[in-house]
């Protein structure tokens, strides 16, 4: 049974083999993007012709390496800039919510705790179909009652952070109230009787002590924003982010760049990963 | 403590807008959108039209209910192969090694959606990897079509959302008292017995948590279906797109919207009611 148990050599091997099964399937299209992202062939397919490094740095009549796809880069970038920003608004604004839900009393926390919560059970799709109308509708009163277009409100750059933001917030309210929970109150207190005020205490102890999570929230926060899609794709107007620009690729067919994309964002997200790792290891 | 009214604002107005503007008017907009149609001469009015529309075309609510159906299959599978792999990596194998085996667990999870479901389809379509290799040893002769299909659909969304049950599993596992399995297994409990009236029992919360997030999540989901389930598999987010960018009939879409979120709802509502479970305590 347990590993303090006797267990039978059938229930070893059994077992072994469904969790060997089962890591293959995990990693299996995995491992085949990357591997494929270096075959010499036109196709993202077997046979294996030899290793290339053309879907990186080609330039030339038939073959453009991802460091030279305008396109590509292009939605790199804009993926890029939304993630930052989008982290950078969700952590304020969900440190803020964690501090409210955690040190503060007041009428109605429950009930908007329970708003706060919601995100996490509403389809991202319907997230950006509500957002893409709300604004609409905020657009088009604009126009008629003020008599300007607001581009702002349309499909676009900041419609998607808004979109992005208005759920991932959530998950650093969550993250960063985990932590405030084993706060030591009592730090705060006697900060408080030395004279400072409550911005100082903040500031200067709470914040200090939520460093970890901080970073643990931003982290989460920027590959959420990096990878989203579904809520993304009602609310994007002429600049595409990653993702999307790559679902319309692969939709009509594939080449080996995304392959070559898909192995460094493979990279790029195992390594904000291991850092996010590293610094929630720490919090304990 | 007595709190300083001025910090207790900072803390509320952002968290209060965001709330608001971003999920509470969005979403009542949304059901006021869905309530709208256009009368013979191009005005807006309010109908049920939309509604009408979902009950009289039989594709709309086929689709619903095909929806509706494969996520609770979904769900179910994703709990099934969940179990065995979070018990083994919390009880069963070697502690040195269950740290290792949770970490590798969780890197599939960082990478955005559509590199893994582009790995699968580079492994399963005709001209993709597992054809080369069935090929390759000669146990088919001429390569099958195994994208476009509900099986392959329903894997993949297994796959895509697996983690999300395995994380919470694994640490109502680590929960569980070994002394209990022990006694059990002492007193002469069958291996049966011990799985159905002490691991799943005690696994509940972490189960629900689980399951409330791969529901979401398939239910939402829109590219596995649209990518791996091809044009015979209909999801109801395609729907829903297809109302807002192809038709741009957008009170359609909006009534379709709330549909699946009053869907998602209900059913993780009768969820959490079936197994007395509220949401707050599940999201932590």
């Amino acid at each position: 049974m347990i590993r303090s148990l006797p267990r039978s050599k059938k229930y070893n091997f059994t077992f072994v083999l469904f969790v060997i099964l089962f890591y293959t399937f995990l990693f299996a299209p995995l491992v085949v993007t990357c591997v494929l992202a270096f075959n010499n062939s036109d196709f993202p397919s077997l046979p294996w012709n030899g290793v290339t490094l053309d879907w990186f740095f080609a330039n030339d009549a038939h073959r453009v390496g991802i460091f030279h796809d305008a396109n590509n880069l292009r939605s790199i970038f804009t993926s890029v800039k939304t993630a930052v920003i989008v982290s950078i608004l969700s952590l304020i604004v969900g440190t803020f919510g964690a501090f409210l839900f955690e040190q503060e009393e007041f009428k109605f926390k429950q009930a908007l705790y329970f708003l706060t919560l919601a995100p996490l059970v509403i389809p991202g799709v319907i997230l950006g179909i509500s957002i893409l109308l709300a604004s609409n509708s905020v657009g088009l009163f604009i126009e008629e009652r003020l008599g300007f277009e607001a581009p702002l409100f349309a499909p676009g750059f900041w419609l998607v952070v808004l979109g992005q933001f208005s759920f991932i917030t959530t998950f650093v309210v969550l993250v960063v109230s985990a932590r405030l929970k084993k706060f030591d109150r009592t730090l705060e207190e006697a900060a408080l009787n030395l004279g400072a005020n409550r911005l100082q205490v903040i500031w200067y102890i709470t914040l200090k002590y939520l460093k970890p999570s901080l970073i643990g929230a931003g982290t989460v926060a920027f590959l959420m924003s990096f990878e989203n899609f579904n809520t993304t794709l009602f609310l994007v107007g002429s600049e595409p982010t990653l993702p999307i620009n790559l679902y319309l690729q692969v939709r009509d067919g594939s080449t080996p760049v995304i392959n070559a994309i898909s192995f460094l964002m493979i990279v790029f997200t195992s390594f904000l990963a291991l850092i996010n790792l590293y610094f929630s290891k720490n919090k304990d | 403590m007595k709190h300083a009214k001025l910090g207790f604002y900072i803390f509320l107005i952002p968290v209060i807008l965001w709330l608001f503007l971003l999920i509470v008017i969005p979403h009542i907009d949304l059901l006021l959108m869905s309530f709208k149609s256009e009368n013979i001469y191009g005005k807006p009015t309010f109908s049920f039209a939309n509604y009408k529309n979902f009950f009289v075309e039989p594709i709309y609510w086929l689709t619903f209910v095909r929806t509706a159906i494969y996520s609770i299959i979904v769900t179910v599978i994703t709990a099934i192969i969940s179990l065995p792999i979070a018990f083994y990596i919390t009880k069963v194998v070697n502690t040195k090694f269950s740290r290792f085996l949770s970490i590798l667990l969780l890197m599939p999870f960082w990478v955005s959606e559509l590199v893994r479901v582009y790995g699968w389809m580079i492994l399963l379509r005709e001209s993709g990897v597992v054809n080369h290799f069935l090929l390759k040893l000669g146990l088919i002769n001429k390569p099958i079509e195994l994208l476009y299909n509900d099986v392959s659909m329903v894997m993949v969304l297994v796959y895509t959302s697996m983690l999300f049950m395995v994380v919470p599993l694994i640490s109502v596992m680590e929960s569980l008292d070994d002394h209990l399995i022990e006694a059990a297994y002492d007193l002469g409990a069958s291996t049966k017995d011990i799985v159905f009236k002490i691991i799943i029992p005690h696994s509940k919360p972490g189960l629900t948590s689980g399951a409330i997030v791969v529901f979401m999540l398939t239910l939402g989901n829109y590219l596995t279906p649209n990518l791996i389930g091809g044009k015979n598999s209909l999801w109801f987010t395609e729907q829903i797109y297809t109302q807002f960018i192809a038709s741009f009939n957008w009170n359609q879409g909006a009534a379709f919207g709330f549909l699946l979120l009053v869907l998602s709802t209900v059913i993780i509502w009768l969820g959490l009611k079936v197994t007395r479970q509220n949401l707050s305590k599940v999201v932590q």
